[in-house]
């Protein structure tokens, strides 16, 4: 489509001066064709062959039949999808409020014009610089019940203690959600900050004259105004949850059991491992209609809905 | 004892002292402009004042009660900020009331204040709106409305009329005058680096440059009488012409002399007495150098002419150097004409070429 | 409190809320340092002290031993040549893609940002919702695309499917900050007789180099850290170090040595962590711009 639309100038410029604005335009169409190629074969072929094949009964290859809607029963059937649909949802909220909150205080907290806040906000953001193998490995060591932190408080003279959970069926899933929080919570507050520190001055001076606690300040004055950032973060943060799959690998490899499947390595298994393709594809798509319904409104209160007010 | 008192004050940013022990008295009811260029710390100055900003040392007294170590809220003041600072998100009703209601004022009471202040400003048909559905100028009301509310004695104001165009800026300018008329007894601060603010609406000018006060005085005297050449040359518009010459003594009357031109100073006040034969620069304000057929000062060119409606500036020039002349609109001239001028002695300001400082 | 007369500086009181303040500050820096405190001493520590020992002690026999083995004979499955040849291949594999990456992103920005070329818009559109796309949608289809050309599992595939999926953002990065110039820079030069390459290359790109150090963090880290495309495409012989780092990890023969492991995950968080540190606030600035400001 783009390609299409970048090109009319040439065929349609009906006179000298349209031929001649085209002639100058020409190496910024030309610089701007593979970009337009990958979007029209990658970002949109692939999408596309993706859906198509969800409808297929392709297994090890791709097959080109139609099976109407038969994969998709045979998804919403299957244990390890809806385990790891459940699973989606758990994480990603508690992951999103999380992170918000976490990285809300912390941001809160560095601004109280604190001793070596350069420090505090360093080791805030250093796990987001690491890979999500990386955390992943790490926290698995730290939480293993043998040796880790469990151990540690045992060890103290807590006999009872246990934190077990990343070898528990129903705990599992939050262990996953720390290690996130870990490597995430970092990223809101750097960019919460941000938020914070261009807020006006006059503004705080304002509220001091007006003998508005601080605390106050922050809740009624600050934090609608941080809006943008909220909204900016919480997108960030959507994105990582739809994409999570690395950390699951390398923490857990989807279990104890199921019971850290999510859809992403879902997909995966079945494209590359299993060999079931159109369920894979099947649950790709599932993907990318929660991504776009949950895309679609902020991209209507983003884009659509200010232009609306400014006409 | 005067409603604002500030007493040896140090403020410290750093290891950066601003102003070393300064001190300034505000009387009660009085409208006191701090002036200067950016960075001369008159924002400063205010903060300390309003409690935003620590003081090193010294002591802030307001209302006669040492204030120094008390909160803003606590002080009896009000203040209004070049950037509104309006509570995002609230109405303009909830902007003037949020401090009334946080210090659990009465409902009703926070009522009659609010209606009281906006109809003073007539924004009362403006206070179910939003801040980002106002105007810079509504904003700005608001703003006041806000410090109104708080029925301060003492108002603080912070570049206020920065951030608006010169129309508003005109308009809301004579209506902070007819405020403070109104309020009768309320003491105003004000910060500005505009000048026509600063003699418009000051009853007292403050002018200051790089942490220091310059000169306090009435408009009329900040500008007849500058204490130095800086605030000569920082008030008026356009500038005062500042020629450099000497005194000498002939016959023993002081006179200013610059090469063949002479200008006997009898008619002017010295602060002290009769001073030394000195190198001096002399002031003249553009409106004091008159046109006349045959005056002490002859062959003058006009380079350029520059009517502005009302009058007319004359920039002209002799072998010595170029001045300004502030003329009548309604008089004929044009690039090349000569011209001979008078200068009268009692209008000029005279200051050493050493120091600076008013003779 | 003093009963002398108020002067001076406000006396500054440790109030309790102050001490909060820091006390949830210094436990929260506590949670985050944990993790890469116990990485450290762990990957010090010889076996028979892990087995024994607290997880949070510093070694006893302090050894470098697991470091050396991580980096040159652990075994990613059949293979036992340690990470070091997955650090290779990542670098093989992150200069290019960085370089090229970016030289697309800037192109993209700059013509988006002072060319209007038509059907522009609509491009960067679709360029920046498909940031947002699942990469699962694209995998399949791509694999068989890589395959059909002949060049899946190959160095050059991964370098492609990072520009691929690196042109949103590095575009998006771009054409914010060229959007930020004022276009009577570009007026002036196109008035001076500049065509598309010479006002590139002469003009802007000289006014880019902070966007170049931004983007340059933001890559490093990116493709440094990514998993699933060294999973899916660089083949056998290319497989990035977090790749080769889940496999020593997770590769089932015998006991599992946890210093090897955690030796070869801090040898794996290495360049990132160098990356962070050196470029500090510059990181921050990175993910910000990046974060989709539009």
């Amino acid at each position: 489509m783009s390609t299409v639309s970048i090109s009319t100038p040439a065929v349609t410029a009906p006179n000298s001066h349209g031929r001649r604005l085209f002639r100058k335009r020409l190496p910024a169409a030309m610089a701007l064709l593979p970009t337009a190629l990958v979007v029209l074969v990658v970002y949109i072929g692939c999408m596309v062959w993706t859906v198509r094949l969800s409808f297929t009964s392709s297994t090890l290859l791709p097959k080109l039949d139609w099976v109407g809607m038969t994969q998709y029963t045979r998804l919403f059937a299957n244990d390890r999808f809806v385990t790891s649909a459940e699973n989606i949802v758990i994480f990603g909220i508690l992951f999103i409020a999380g992170c918000l909150i976490l990285g809300f205080l912390l941001a809160v907290f560095i601004d109280q014009n604190v001793r070596a806040e350069g420090i505090f906000r360093t080791v805030f953001l250093y796990p987001y610089a690491m890979s999500f193998v990386v955390t992943g490995v790490a926290w698995q060591w730290f939480l293993n019940p043998g040796l880790g932190l469990q151990k540690v408080v045992r060890d103290l003279g807590f006999e009872s203690f246990t934190f077990d959970w990343i070898v528990s069926q129903d705990m599992a899933i939050y262990t996953i959600v720390i290690a996130g929080l870990w490597h995430g919570s970092g990223l809101t507050m750097a960019i919460l900050l941000a938020g914070l520190r261009g807020v006006d001055e006059d503004l705080w001076k304002a509220a001091k004259v007006d003998g508005i606690p601080t605390w106050r300040v922050y809740t009624s004055i600050v934090l609608p105004l941080l809006r943008p950032m909220v909204v900016t973060a919480t997108v960030l943060l959507a994105t990582g949850v739809v994409k999570l799959y690395d950390l699951v690998v390398a923490m857990t490899m989807g279990g104890p059991g199921i019971a850290t499947e999510v859809p992403a390595k879902f997909v995966m298994d079945h494209l590359f491992e299993r060999n079931n393709i159109a369920l894979g594809t099947a649950a790709a798509t599932i993907m990318l209609i929660c991504v776009v319904s949950i895309l679609a409104p902020w991209v209507y209160a983003r884009y659509v809905r200010p232009q609306g007010r400014h006409a | 004892m005067g409603a604002v008192s500030v007493r040896d004050v140090t403020v410290a940013f750093e290891a950066f002292r601003v102003f070393d022990g300064l001190n300034l008295d505000i009387e009660e009811g009085e409208f006191i402009v701090l002036l200067g260029p950016s960075g001369c710390g008159k924002s400063t100055l205010l903060n300390a004042i309003a409690g935003l900003l620590d003081v090193a040392s010294g002591q802030i007294w307001i209302g006669g009660k040492n204030v120094t170590w008390e909160e803003p809220k606590d002080r009896g003041i009000a203040m209004v900020f070049q950037s509104y600072a309006l509570y995002p998100r609230m109405s303009v009703r909830e902007n003037m009331s949020f401090g009334l209601r946080m210090a659990k004022t009465p409902k009703m009471e926070i009522e009659k204040r609010v209606k009281h202040a906006a109809e003073l400003l007539q924004i009362t048909h403006l206070l179910d709106r939003r801040p980002d559905q106002l105007s810079g100028g509504q904003r700005q009301r608001v703003a006041i409305g806000r410090a109104l509310v708080r029925d301060a004695a003492v108002f603080l104001f912070d570049e206020p009329l920065s951030n608006l165009d010169a129309k508003l800026r005109n308009e809301l300018r004579v209506e902070i005058k007819r405020l403070h008329a109104r309020l009768g007894k309320t003491t105003m601060v004000y910060v500005t680096h505009d000048q026509i603010e600063a003699m418009t609406l000051a009853d007292r000018i403050v002018v200051m440059k790089e942490q220091k006060v310059q000169q306090i005085g009435t408009p009329d005297e900040i500008y007849r009488r500058p204490s130095n050449l800086f605030v000569a040359g920082f008030v008026g518009s356009p500038q005062m012409n500042f020629i450099k010459g000497r005194i000498e003594y002939n016959d023993h009357i002081p006179e200013f002399v610059i090469g063949q031109r002479r200008l006997p100073l009898s008619d002017y006040l010295f602060h002290d007495g009769r001073p030394a034969a000195q190198d001096v620069i002399l002031g003249v304000r553009p409106e004091h150098l008159d046109i006349v057929n045959d005056g002490t000062w002859a062959d003058f060119t006009i380079d350029i002419v520059e009517p502005m409606g009302a009058d007319t500036v004359l920039w002209c020039s002799d072998r010595e150097g170029s001045l300004q002349i502030r003329t009548n609109g309604s008089r004929k001239a044009a690039p090349g004409h000569r011209l001979s001028l008078t200068v009268d002695a009692a209008q000029v300001s005279l200051f050493a070429a050493e120091t600076g400082e008013r003779l | 409190m003093n009963t002398a007369e108020p002067q001076g500086r406000r006396p500054r009181r440790l109030t309790a809320g102050r001490m909060g303040v820091y006390a949830l500050l210094i436990s929260a820096a506590l949670f985050f340092l944990l993790p890469l405190w116990i990485m450290i001493v762990t990957s010090l520590k010889p076996m028979e002290e892990i087995r024994l020992g607290n997880i949070l002690a510093l070694p006893v026999a302090f050894t470098l031993e697991a470091w050396t083995k991580a980096w040159s004979s652990a075994c990613t499955g059949l293979e036992c040549n340690g990470i070091s040849v997955g650090f290779w291949n990542s670098v093989r594999i992150l200069i290019p893609s960085v370089v090229l990456s970016i030289a697309f992103g800037a192109v993209n920005g700059y013509a988006l940002s002072f060319w209007r070329v038509k059907g522009a818009n609509v491009l960067f559109g679709i360029l920046l919702l498909g940031a947002f796309i699942p990469y699962q949608v694209f995998l399949y289809p791509l694999v068989r695309i890589f395959s059909m050309t002949g060049i899946y599992n190959s160095l050059p595939c991964i370098v492609i499917v990072h520009v691929i999926f690196g042109l949103p953002t590095m575009t998006l990065l771009f054409r914010n900050y060229y959007a930020g110039l004022p276009l009577e820079l570009f007026k002036a030069a196109r008035i001076d007789g500049g065509g598309f390459w010479t006002i590139f290359l002469r003009v802007m790109l000289p006014m880019s180099i902070p966007m170049l150090v931004v983007a340059t963090i933001l890559q490093v880290t990116g493709i440094w850290n990514d998993f699933i495309f060294g999973l899916t495409f660089a083949g056998r012989e290319n497989l990035p170090m977090t790749v080769q780092l889940n496999n020593i990890v997770h590769s089932t023969q015998g006991e599992r040595a946890y210093n090897v492991d955690m030796a070869a995950t801090m040898l794996a968080a290495l360049v990132p962590l160098v990356v962070y540190f050196v470029s500090g606030r510059w990181f921050v600035r990175g993910i910000a711009a990046g974060a989709v400001k539009g």
